[in-house]
């Protein structure tokens, strides 16, 4: 199933030899280099994560007291739809999808991605749709305004003319995504080194592929949902209109179907980051690989069955309710496994701190935190209460901010000195860490007791016994949000810093896998000639 | 570094223990949600309070085991790796274990669940529409029926004037419900989906258009009970809060005979008395600010263009009966509601005259020969 043919590879190797990057704009422009992708993917990623960042503080300066501060409401919905749409499409998933460019040939021992230049429209197709969707803050009747999950009929009869588009540049994300995702499911199934069976690959690779088919699978669902949104505004449907026999329920099912495996893409490859960071650091293999897999594979499968417990609050019968009830609280059981498989990692490990470890840690106690408010969102009286209140936004953010987002941050201090041969400061790697740490926490820790204290989310003004928390979370926000500009400063440095290249080849002592078999930097071509998976890892293992 | 992390941990438990503190006092302690007053909202609470101290238990034991190996096996204190990576039994137990706490913690959500269900033998039954961004309350077997707007003033809202306690949660007609009673809540929407929610009577519903949703409540203590719209309606989401006042059974037939159809009725009559234009003109600017300038803008330029101007619109500077009728029939698909079943003739001839006379709009009317006041008859004549 892996072999490669020889002749094929000695051949190719004759082509590729010292063939470098060509120089300019161009090299970036018409790349087919899975290297240079990632490299695109990510720094578009971290460009949008300044973008959506600021609009976080817009929202929280607006929230710092009651009565108006700085912003009609009319803007404040633009910025909470923004900052919603951007975190989610053009920050987390761009980033997963740069972390599997450059690391999943590296992993599995492949030349390139296998379809290179689609790989390259699927990375530009994004720049567009985002300039597209930016350029709507400037259209005459304003942004987007009816929050990320975009209802019906709040998005469709009274979505402002700007919606049309929105549509259009959900649509475009959509097909990168989508063609991404075709990308790694071809490259992992087709292109492994001799000897990488897959019950050999790092979890990263396993959590991307399943990824891959969560998205294969639900992309073209929001593209559905979408599409009918563009007929009911301009093409007189009435798929989501009461008035016309229609049903404004049915987008909400079209869209949580989409949005539900939406939430298992943007952490599934994070769990897989983490779990080939903590054996790292603890000189310990993953204790439960194949639990892991499997718990892997299991969430994606329920999490197909669970997109109703967004929606127990809309009247569904109580036959649906129990249904959705059950199944959503049997998702803490893989995921129960995951956090008990990382701290058995842990258990009679030699454990070190460097920051990507930091990171992980961090992400493994703060996740845990965001699934146990999971956990009580899903027991649907309970959800009575909770739904749409700021309970809710503290829940995804400390799943999405200290889940997602602090898995891709470890990613980037564990590869950087891989990708760009430098090491990056220890000292100021520790600095981020503790800084994002503690305005994360002291941003949306107190949102959970905002929310049961009644608070609504997506709300510009607010009563005023709600104003001590809101300032708390404020004032997290900025130190949150300004500690990423020391992020922002290492990664430069290490990018385009004139520095020796001091990182070994094997950067850290415990690292095992493929790619540390590489030097540091990478070379533009790697694997040109399939390396002997079985041989390496045995190499890797003797590290130990 | 580890005596942060340590720290770090004892802030996190400790505030989340804090949560248990105060369950009966809502808003003075915000770190809880209400205990409430409604068999419903008390079984929500105990069902949550299970839920976190499940999740504590679960915390405790994780967060001990990886504390206590992040203290206890550091390379910088000389631990070497054991290198075990797999043990099946381990595996099952941990997910046998949780699965049994899920199915424990099931059991009493199925029973709260089937409970919120049940809106059998009702004393009475309330429809609550959702509208752009006001909540309609309809009575259906006692003929009571009024919209209830936020009475917040603007002037509070935009900081030039100090807010009162009330601030964002009151209305100018609260619902009136008799305690010790069970009343089925008919929750619908007449444009965009909106939520009722009020957290001390363990009710959030949604209301959505086309849907007529079920829900009760069973008020136990007199008093008054506050909550806002909880699903995003559009521009002002934060500003239709709901109001339930629970009275006594006695008041509560006091309050439906002042407020039932002949009563009202004749109170309407009473408003159709034409008014001096000065009257109508200095009553209109603050109705006008309450009910219009949150899409029309105080200053009458609107944000279009979704919200047009006011101030030498067409409409308002064209035929006081084409002003009229859009007012009184709205615009369907747009934020521009019907206002003919919200506001009373008085009310919509001050607001319709002030729109006329001010930003300059009175010089327009007059070089087109349109009246600037009208008044309430001239509203009834088109309200038919």
């Amino acid at each position: 199933m892996t072999d490669i043919s020889t002749t094929v590879d000695h051949a190719h190797e004759q082509d590729a030899h010292d063939h470098g990057p060509p120089k300019g704009i161009t090299r970036w422009l018409f790349t087919t280099n899975h290297k240079d992708i990632g490299t695109l993917y990510l720094s578009f990623s971290f460009l949008m994560l300044f973008v959506g960042g600021f609009m976080a503080l817009i929202i929280r300066t607006e929230l710092f007291e009651p009565g108006k501060v700085l912003l009609n409401p009319q803007f404040f919905n633009q910025m909470t739809t923004m900052h919603g749409l951007i975190m989610v499409f053009g920050v987390i998933m761009p980033a997963m999808a740069g972390l599997a460019n450059w690391m999943i040939p590296m992993m599995i021992g492949a030349p390139d991605m296998a379809l290179p230049r689609l790989n390259n429209w699927s990375f530009w197709l994004l720049p567009f749709a985002f300039a597209m969707l930016s350029s709507t803050l400037f259209m005459s009747g304003g942004a987007p305004a009816f929050g990320w999950t975009f209802y019906a009929p709040l998005s469709t009869t009274y979505g402002p003319p700007s919606t049309d588009f929105f549509i259009f540049s959900i649509h475009m994300m959509g097909a990168s995504s989508i063609l991404a995702a075709l990308n790694i499911v071809v490259t992992i199934f087709n292109m492994r080194a001799p000897g990488m069976k897959m019950m050999n690959m790092p979890i990263f690779v396993w959590g991307w592929l399943t990824t891959a088919f969560l998205l294969l699978a639900v992309m073209p669902v929001l593209a559905g949902c979408v599409t009918m949104m563009l007929m009911d505004r301009h093409f007189h449907t009435s798929f989501f209109n009461a008035a016309g026999g229609g049903d404004p329920l049915l987008f909400q099912h079209v869209f949580w179907f989409f949005g539900h495996p939406e939430v298992y893409i943007l952490i599934l490859p994070g769990f897989g980051i983490i779990s080939d960071i903590i054996p790292t650091f603890s000189r310990k293999p993953l204790f439960g690989y194949h639990a892991m897999v499997y718990a892997t594979v299991g969430i994606a499968i329920v999490g197909f069955l669970v997109w109703m417990h967004h929606m127990f609050t809309t009247g569904a019968p109580l036959a649906a309710q129990l249904f959705f009830m059950y199944v959503t609280m049997l998702v803490a059981v893989p995921t129960g496994i995951k956090v008990f498989n990382w701290v058995a990692t842990l258990y009679k490990g030699s454990i070190t701190f460097e920051t990507p470890m930091l990171f992980a840690l961090g992400f493994i106690v703060m996740f845990t935190f965001g699934g146990f408010s999971g956990l009580m969102l899903s027991l649907a009286p309970a959800d009575y209460q909770y739904r749409d209140s700021y309970f809710v936004v503290a829940h995804f953010h400390y799943v999405l901010v200290s889940g997602s987002l602090f898995t891709i941050i470890a990613a980037v201090y564990y590869w950087l000195p891989k990708w760009t041969g430098r090491m990056y400061s220890e000292k100021l790697g520790q600095w981020h860490f503790w800084l994002t740490t503690i305005g994360m926490n002291v941003t949306f820790m107190p949102m959970h007791f905002l929310g049961l204290a009644g608070m609504p989310r997506r709300i510009p003004d607010y009563a005023i016994q709600f104003t001590d928390f809101n300032q708390i979370c404020t004032v997290g926000a900025f130190i949150f949000g300004f500690s990423q500009l020391i992020f922002l400063y290492i990664v430069l440095k290490a990018c385009l810093g004139k520095g020796k290249h001091d990182a070994m080849d094997r950067v850290w002592e415990g690292a095992k896998g493929l790619e540390w078999t590489l030097p540091s930097p990478v070379p533009y071509h790697t694997f040109v000639t399939p390396p002997n998976a079985t041989t390496l890892q045995t190499e890797s293992h003797a590290v130990f | 570094m580890r005596l942060i992390f340590t720290r770090l941990f004892l802030l996190i438990s400790g505030l989340l223990l804090m949560t248990d503190a105060n369950a009966a006092s809502p808003y003075l302690n915000n770190l809880n949600m209400p205990y409430g007053v409604s068999p419903l909202s008390h079984q929500i609470y105990w069902l949550h309070m299970a839920g976190f101290y499940v999740c504590c238990v679960i915390g405790v034991l994780v967060f001990g085991v990886l504390i206590y190996s992040l203290i206890k096996f550091r390379k910088s204190k000389g631990a070497q790796a054991v290198h075990f990576h797999e043990h099946l039994g381990i595996e099952i137990i941990w997910t046998v274990i949780p699965f049994l706490i899920l199915v424990a913690l099931a059991v009493p959500a199925t029973i709260v669940l089937a409970h919120i269900h049940n809106t059998d033998n009702s004393g009475l039954t309330v429809k609550i529409t959702g509208y752009q961004w006001k909540w309609k309350y309809e009575y259906l077997d006692q003929g009571v029926s009024f919209f209830s707007n936020l009475s917040t003033p603007q002037d509070q809202i935009s900081g030039d004037a100090p807010k009162d306690a009330n601030f964002l949660l009151e209305v100018d007609h609260p619902m009136v419900v008799p305690v010790d009673t069970k009343v089925r809540l008919l929750v619908t929407a007449d444009d965009v989906i909106h939520a009722w929610w009020v957290p001390e009577l363990g009710v959030k519903q949604d209301a959505i258009p086309g849907y007529i949703n079920e829900n009760w409540i069973y008020v136990t203590k007199p008093g008054t009970y506050r909550g806002q719209c909880g699903e995003l309606c559009g521009v002002n989401h934060a500003f239709m809060p709901i109001v339930v006042k629970a009275v006594s059974k006695a008041d509560f037939a006091k309050w439906v005979a002042a407020h039932q159809g002949g009563a009202v009725a004749a109170a309407q009559q009473a408003l159709l008395k034409p008014q001096p234009a000065a009257d109508l003109l200095k009553a209109g600017e603050p109705l006008y600010i309450k009910n219009c300038a949150m899409c029309h803008q105080p200053n009458g330029q609107g944000l279009p263009p979704t919200f047009p101007a006011l101030q030498g619109s067409h409409i308002v500077t064209g035929p006081a009966v084409g002003q009229i009728n859009m007012v009184l029939k709205g615009v369907p698909g747009t934020a521009m509601q019907a206002f003919g079943d919200q506001l009373d003739a008085r009310t919509l001839a001050a607001i319709i005259s002030y729109t006329r006379n001010a930003w300059g709009n009175d010089a327009l009317n007059k070089k087109n020969g349109n009246a600037i006041i009208v008044q309430p008859t001239d509203i009834e004549a088109q309200n038919k």
